[in-house]
C-alpha cells in the first residue's frame, strides 16, 4: 500500500510545528533555538575570535568550527556524553554546509565557533541544528551572503514527504524497510545546495522531486528564522 | 573571565554586605522552572536561577546490581559544562569542576535516603534499575552547584518509569508508565553552598562574584521530620572557615531549605496538575 | 514592497534595493539587480548610497578610538593587550608617558590591569596603542570601579549627540563615566551605590536603543529610580 496518508496527518509536503528562538544564550555572541515538531536544537556562536595556536590561522581568511552534540536524554536509550564517530561526521558536514555562506574573507586569522546542541531528538537532528546556526550566526553579526535553511526530505516507498519524523523514518512496507532520509539544505537567495546525504534507497528519477519538495520546504522555514530575528531586539 | 578591577569591587560591595545587582547577602536571584525540555527523558527540567541556566534529563536503564548491593537499584550523576554555555569551557575529558560539581550533587541525593534504592530492584542478583541523572549547563553565571542540584530534584520529581517488558528483559524506549520513581519526599536534600569573601558569607553568586570568592561550602539539607538534617558537606577553595562561620551557614541554610522546599513542591504541583489536565484532553 | 523603512531590521541575504537606484554601501552586496544586506542591521539611506548599521557583532577597532581593554602579558617593548574582537593589540612601550625601564614593566601595567587606552594604528589582524594624550589624565590605569560590557554596536546611543547622554547619567548618578568604543565601560563614583545606579542607567539605555524619544525615556527612568529602587 502506498503512503499517502502520513502517521501524524499531515500534508505530504507540510512541515512539523516550528518554533524559532534567537538570544537563548545569554553568554554566546550569538544564539538560537529551532524546533520543528519534537526535534529540537539549540546553537551558540562564540567569535570571531583570535584562533590559537597561532599555526592553525589561515591568513586570508577566517575559519569556521562546528561542534554538533547529542544531549545524553535526548533520545530513548541514554547516550554515553562526549563526541561519537556519529556526532563528529555531522559536525564536518554542517562545517561544509555553513561555510559557503559566511564572508570569512572578511575576518582573516580568526575563528567561529558554532555549539549545536541538540535538546530533544525526533528525527532530522542535523537540520534542526543548522537551522538554529544560521540564526545564530546571524545574531552574532557575523557578516554572511545569505541564509541557509535544512530539512530532511523523506521517500516513503517512493512517495516524497518533507521533514520526515522518527515513526516515518522507521516505516516499513510488507516487513522491510522502506523509509529513505535525504537531509538537505537550501541557501536563501542563490537556492544552492550545501549539505546533502542520503539513507535507504529512492528511485533515481526521484531524486528531482525529492529536491524540489526541500527548496520549497526551506523557503517555508526560512521565513520563521527570518521573523524571528527581525522580532529581537 | 571576571576582571580584577571587577574582584576588588566585589569584595568591597560585600564587605559592606550589599551585591552588585542589589541583592541581600543570602538573597536568591529569581527562580524559572520549565518542565519536560525533554520528551525522550523519563524526566526533565530546565532551571534558570538569573542568568545561570542548567538542564536535567533523568534516563532510566536496566543493569545488574552491584554484588554487595544485590537488591538495589543503581545511580549515577554527570554534569556536562558545555563549551556552548561559556567561554570557559572547552571540550575534551571532564574538567575537575564537572567532575566534583556531579559528585556533590549525586552524594547529597545518595547520603539523605530521597531515593528508595530497593524499590529498584527487578530481580534480585540478576537485574535492577538503574538512574542517569544527566545535567547540561546552557548558560554559566555563577553558583552551577545550587542550579545543578535543583534541577536534579525538580527532574527525580516528575520521572515516570519507562515500559519494561519482562519476558524480552528490554525497556520500551519512549513508552512511558504512570509510574512515580520510588522517592522518599520527606528526605529530600536541597542543596546550598555559602561562599565566602574577607569574612563575609553570602549564597547564591553571579560567575563574578563566584570568580572573587576565596572558598565555599556546599551543604546538602533535608528535613525528614521536625529537625533539619545535613546529609552530606563539600568545602571547596583554599579559605579558611571558623566555626562561627558555619553556624552562620546552619542558621541561613535551614531558612533556606524551607523557601527551596516550598518553591520545589509549589512546582511539582503545577506540573502535576497540567499534566492531569492534558490527560484528561 | 523592497525598500525597507529606516527602523525596520533586515537580516543576511534579504534583498534591500533592486536596480540601479541605489550604490551598496557597508555591509550590503550587490547580487543579481539586487542589493543585499550582508548583517543584522538596520537600513540608512543617504541620496544614492544605501548601507546597513549592524546591530551586533564584535567591535570593529578604528584609529583614534578610545576602548578599555586588559593587559594580558607583557613582551619585550610593550604590553599584549585584550581590546575585544580578533585583534592582537599591542601598547609599545614609547607609548606610555614617561620612561619606564624596562624591569619596572609590571609594576606600570601589570597582567589584569584594566587600561583605558586609544587606538592609533589599526592593521589587518592586529592594532597598536597608545597610552599618551593631549588631555591630561584621560588615559589611564583602572585602579577600581565598575566595569560593565555592552554591546559595542549600542555604544553610539550610551554616548548621545555630542556626550549629552552619557553627560546626563553622570549628573544623574554623581558618578563619573569612562565609555570604551569597545563596549566596556568604566563607571567611578563616590558610593557604590551611586556605581550601581549609574550601571541600571546604561542597561536601561541598551535594552531601549531602537525606541524613539530615548533621552526623554531616559530622563523619566532616572527620575522614578532615583531612590535606588531595585531591579
Amino acid at each position: 500500500m502506498a503512503y499517502t496518508k502520513r502517521f501524524d496527518g499531515r500534508k505530504l509536503d507540510e512541515l512539523r510545528p516550528i518554533q524559532a528562538k534567537v538570544g537563548v544564550i545569554p553568554n554566546a555572541d550569538g544564539s538560537a533555538l529551532f524546533g520543528q515538531g519534537d526535534t529540537i536544537a539549540i546553537a551558540a556562536v562564540y567569535g570571531p575570535k583570535i584562533l590559537n595556536p597561532k599555526h592553525q590561522q589561515n591568513p586570508e581568511k577566517g575559519v569556521l568550527r562546528v561542534h554538533y552534540n547529542m544531549l545524553s536524554f535526548s533520545v530513548g536509550e541514554r547516550i554515553k556524553p562526549g563526541v561519537s564517530r556519529r556526532s563528529q561526521e555531522i559536525s564536518k558536514v554542517t562545517e561544509w554546509a555553513l561555510t559557503p555562506l559566511v564572508m570569512l574573507d572578511e575576518l582573516p586569522g580568526t575563528v567561529i565557533d558554532i555549539h549545536i546542541n541538540i535538546l530533544q531528538a525526533n528525527a532530522g537532528t542535523r537540520c534542526a541544528g543548522i537551522n538554529a546556526a544560521a540564526m545564530a550566526l546571524a545574531h552574532a553579526g557575523i557578516p554572511m551572503k545569505e541564509m541557509i535553511s535544512a530539512v530532511a526530505i523523506g521517500s516513503m516507498g517512493g512517495t516524497i514527504t518533507t521533514d520526515i519524523s522518527k515513526e516515518e523514518e522507521d516505516y516499513e512496507e510488507d516487513g522491510e524497510k522502506a523509509a529513505t532520509d535525504i537531509p538537505m539544505t537550501f541557501l536563501s537567495n542563490s537556492e544552492k545546495i550545501t549539505l546533502l546525504q542520503l539513507d535507504g534507497a529512492i528511485p533515481a528519477k526521484k531524486l528531482k522531486e525529492a529536491l524540489e519538495a526541500g527548496k520549497e520546504a526551506c523557503k517555508k522555514i526560512n521565513e520563521y528564522q527570518k521573523k524571528a530575528l527581525k522580532e529581537y531586539k | 573571565m571576571t576582571y580584577k578591577v571587577m574582584k576588588k569591587n566585589v569584595m568591597k560591595a560585600i564587605a559592606a554586605g550589599k551585591r552588585l545587582d542589589s541583592r541581600e547577602l543570602f538573597e536568591q536571584r529569581e527562580i524559572e522552572v520549565k518542565f519536560g525540555v525533554s520528551n525522550k527523558a523519563e524526566g526533565s527540567v530546565s532551571v534558570k536561577m538569573g542568568k545561570t541556566e542548567v538542564v536535567c534529563g533523568i534516563k532510566m536503564g536496566v543493569a545488574e546490581p552491584y554484588t554487595d548491593h544485590e537488591n538495589e537499584g543503581t545511580m549515577m550523576t554527570s554534569l556536562e559544562l558545555t563549551p556552548m554555555s561559556s567561554p570557559d569551557f572547552e571540550y575534551g575529558q571532564p574538567s575537575i569542576q564537572a567532575v566534583e560539581t556531579a559528585r556533590i550533587i549525586d552524594r547529597g541525593i545518595r547520603e539523605s535516603g530521597f531515593i528508595d534504592f530497593k524499590k529498584l530492584c527487578i530481580k534480585e542478583g540478576e537485574k535492577v534499575w538503574s538512574i542517569f541523572i544527566d545535567l547540561a549547563t546552557i548558560n554559566d553565571d555563577g553558583n552551577l552547584i545550587d542550579a545543578g542540584a535543583l534541577a536534579a530534584l525538580l527532574a527525580l520529581r516528575v520521572a515516570r518509569f519507562p515500559v519494561y517488558d519482562e519476558k524480552k528483559e528490554k525497556i520500551e524506549f519512549g513508552e512511558f508508565t504512570d509510574k512515580k520513581l520510588p522517592l522518599n519526599v520527606d528526605k529530600m536534600p536541597v542543596t546550598l553552598t555559602f561562599f565566602k569573601i574577607g569574612d563575609s558569607l553570602f549564597f547564591d553568586p553571579t560567575r563574578e562574584e563566584e570568580d572573587a570568592c576565596d572558598g565555599r561550602l556546599t551543604m546538602e539539607i533535608s528535613k525528614p521530620g521536625k529537625e533539619e538534617m545535613i546529609n552530606a558537606m563539600q568545602k571547596g577553595g583554599e579559605a579558611c572557615l571558623t566555626i562561627d562561620d558555619v553556624e552562620k551557614m546552619v542558621e541561613e541554610g535551614t531558612k533556606a531549605h524551607k523557601k527551596l522546599s516550598n518553591l520545589i513542591e509549589t512546582e511539582v504541583e503545577k506540573a502535576e496538575k497540567s499534566e492531569k489536565h492534558g490527560k484528561k484532553k | 514592497m523592497t525598500e525597507k523603512s529606516k527602523k525596520e531590521i533586515v537580516i543576511p541575504g534579504e534583498i534591500i534595493a533592486k536596480g540601479d537606484e541605489f550604490l551598496p554601501g557597508d555591509w550590503t552586496m550587490k547580487q543579481g539587480d539586487n542589493v543585499v544586506s550582508t548583517r543584522l542591521g538596520v537600513v540608512e539611506k543617504s541620496d544614492k548610497l544605501i548601507k546597513v548599521i549592524p546591530l551586533s557583532g564584535v567591535y570593529i577597532p578604528r584609529p583614534g578610538n578610545t576602548v578599555i581593554g586588559e593587559v594580558k602579558d607583557i613582551a619585550v617593548a610593550g604590553w599584549m593587550m585584550d581590546v575585544g574582537g580578533p585583534y592582537s593589540a599591542f601598547l609599545p612601550l614609547r607609548e606610555c608617558p614617561g620612561f619606564i625601564e624596562t624591569s619596572e614593566m609590571e609594576n606600570v601595567y601589570g597582567i589584569g590591569d584594566l587600561l583605558v587606552t586609544q587606538i592609533f594604528n589599526v592593521g589587518r589582524t592586529s592594532v597598536d596603542l597608545t597610552m599618551k594624550s593631549r588631555e591630561r589624565g584621560a588615559l589611564t590605569k583602572i585602579k577600581d570601579g565598575t566595569i560593565i560590557k555592552v554591546n559595542p554596536h549600542r555604544v553610539p546611543r550610551v554616548i548621545g549627540k555630542e556626550g549629552s547622554m552619557i553627560s546626563l547619567i553622570k549628573n544623574a548618578t554623581k558618578t563619573n563615566i569612562t565609555v570604551g568604543q569597545n563596549g566596556i565601560i568604566w563607571i567611578k563614583g563616590d558610593k557604590i551605590d551611586d556605581e550601581l545606579f549609574a550601571e541600571r542607567a546604561i542597561k536601561f539605555i541598551v535594552e531601549n536603543t531602537t525606541a524613539d524619544g530615548l533621552t526623554e525615556k531616559v530622563e523619566k527612568w532616572l527620575a522614578e529610580n532615583k531612590e535606588g529602587g531595585k531591579k
